[in-house]
């Protein structure tokens, strides 16, 4: 019986313990994820409108309105980066803006000349309307924040951009170039600012950062010797053109022939 | 035989302790819902797409987007609001303001957190610390070291949010900087690999800190065909454990419902991307309870 009786003793302590471990353990106890649902609500003109978030965005707007609708000048034909098998209107003007705008920075900067631009064909990423050219023309062709780079590159990488240009069968944006695809599908005649590719002669070539960089697979600017960033965006090149111009004058010189 | 009836009353007075908690502090009152909202890549689009737009015509807009939010709110106070990054670059509203109206806006929908995506680097460090007394939201990343720049102290590894009793640990990964980002642009910002980060955070997060679910807000991308190697949130999802939910970004990936994907621990864990530019807004719902019964059940997914 006392034996029993102090087994009792144990037995309250233990359930006391028992007791206590279950509220502890109860307050430590995380929640239970029980259910979860996931959908996806579109945002469309049903969801109605905030009117002080409307009313906080409305000078914003107003003032990039009124400055990307100001007229920088007039183009009297719609240029099209589709028309045009090796070359086309716009972007022949985009890399003869480049080159010729580029070109007083750099050589301001370095004494240097620009010796072609090459551009890429899908960075053209509007078309350039006939009629009024204002800055919302130029931010809708050049939405990227790229930059003009020039790089030196050697003679050898000059037939890797013509090699490029036919491999990948686009229009490509080209200046201070020019060369005929051969049968055979090589590139023969390339002349740099009119005067035959020397190998040995390092070229000064303007790009834009993005393709500098190995974008769109041109690796060969990888090659390049010297790098110059001109801190010049690519859409302000376009809108000091506009600016400068009266009326914009597509380029119609053939820069690639097929033999 | 009088010790076999005293143990027996004492189990049946334990089992009746322990039912009378049960019903008391178990009970099924005690049930929270949190929602959560998210978007990823707005890409400053801050204006609905015109209606005349090929693709998109008169979807999104942040003024459309807040009343969603708050007709959510509405209905359930108890919300986090997170943005997967990208939040700049894609409109004139970026060139011209650098980024100030976005932050602008996203505090006035009270955003809780963002992480930060590869465009929101476009104006580099400088141009996104200029912007950050704009920003009454976190940022967090847990694998960005800033330490040697300008951002130095101004991004969280991770962030706490205690939603009405619900413990919810969020961090962040960022995608790979070099060949993505120029150089000039993100400077000294070293990028660490997403998945040892996730195993220190998740070991934080969860086990240390005990939180009930815990987010990663992840500009990753959803997946890479051409490139399987590439970490992508469907392989960090199977490469790490005790995450319940990735809302990603950066791929602009449109996905019909959220994937569920099985993690290291052979957990579900949740993969969720809306598109891109504010067309959509991504609800993920959490019901917790603390009914024992359902310790073990696991959880139900509705998708």
């Amino acid at each position: 019986m006392a034996k029993l009786k102090k087994y009792n003793g144990f037995l309250k302590l233990f359930v006391i313990f028992l007791t206590l471990f279950s509220i502890f353990s109860c307050s430590q106890k995380n929640y239970n994820l029980n259910k979860i649902e996931g959908k996806q609500l579109p945002v469309t003109e049903n969801a109605g409108e905030t009117a002080t978030i409307e009313a906080f965005i409305k000078p914003y707007r107003d003032h990039i309105n009124q400055d990307l609708d100001n007229v920088l000048a007039y183009c009297p034909e719609t240029l099209d980066k589709s028309t045009g098998k090796w070359q086309t209107s716009i972007g022949s003007l985009l890399a003869d803006i480049c080159l010729q705008r580029g070109n007083l920075v750099f050589k301001a900067r370095e004494k240097k000349d620009i010796d072609l631009c090459l551009l890429n064909h899908g960075g053209i990423r509007a078309i350039l309307p006939k009629g009024n050219v204002t800055t919302r023309t130029a931010f809708e062709i050049m939405p990227f924040e790229n930059n003009l780079v020039v790089i030196a590159l050697k003679g050898e990488q000059i037939l890797d951009i013509a090699a490029y240009i036919i491999k990948e069968k686009k229009p490509q944006p080209l200046s201070g170039m020019t060369f005929t695809i051969a049968k055979d599908n090589t590139a023969k005649n390339i002349m740099v600012q009119g005067k035959p590719l020397d190998l040995n002669k390092t070229y000064y070539v303007a790009t834009n950062d993005y393709l500098a960089n190995g974008g769109d697979s041109m690796t060969f600017f990888a090659k390049g010797t010297e790098k110059f960033d001109l801190n010049y965006k690519l859409r302000n090149v376009l809108i000091d053109y506009f600016k400068e111009v009266d009326t914009v004058v597509a380029p119609k010189n053939v820069r690639i022939t097929e033999e | 035989m009088k010790r076999r009836e005293f143990i027996e009353k004492t189990a049946a007075s334990t089992a009746l302790l322990s039912l009378g908690l049960s019903l008391s502090s178990f009970g099924t009152n005690d049930i929270k819902h949190l929602t959560i909202l998210h978007t990823n890549d707005v890409h400053s689009h801050i204006d609905p797409f015109p209606a005349d737009d090929p693709r998109n015509p008169n979807k999104g807009g942040v003024s459309r987007r807040a009343a969603l939010i708050e007709s959510i709110r509405k209905e359930n106070p108890n919300l986090l609001l997170l943005d997967a990054g990208d939040i700049f670059q894609g409109t004139p509203y970026f060139n011209y303001y650098g980024g100030e109206l976005e932050f602008k806006l996203m505090s006035m929908m009270k955003y809780d957190a963002s992480t930060i995506g590869n465009h929101d680097f476009d104006n580099g460090l400088d141009g996104l610390y200029a912007q950050l007394p704009h920003a009454t939201f976190d940022f967090i990343n847990s694998n960005y070291d800033f330490k040697n720049t300008v951002m130095d102290g101004h991004v969280k590894p991770y962030k706490i949010f205690n939603k009405n009793g619900i413990k919810v640990g969020v961090f962040g990964v960022g995608i790979e900087l070099q060949g993505l980002v120029d150089k000039k642009l993100y400077l000294e910002t070293v990028y660490n690999n997403p998945v040892e980060i996730a195993q220190d955070m998740t070991k934080l997060l969860k086990q240390e800190q005990k939180c009930d679910l815990v987010i990663c807000l992840s500009h990753l991308g959803y997946k890479y065909k051409d490139d399987p190697e590439k970490i992508s949130d469907l392989k960090f999802a199977e490469q790490t454990q005790d995450i319940d939910l990735i809302i990603g970004g950066h791929t602009h990936t449109f996905l019909d419902k959220p994937t569920v994907v099985k993690n290291k621990a052979g957990k579900d864990v949740l993969v969720n991307q809306v598109g891109c530019y504010g067309i959509n807004l991504g609800r993920i719902d959490f019901y917790f309870d603390k009914d024992k019964a359902h310790t073990n059940q696991g959880t139900t997914i509705v998708v």
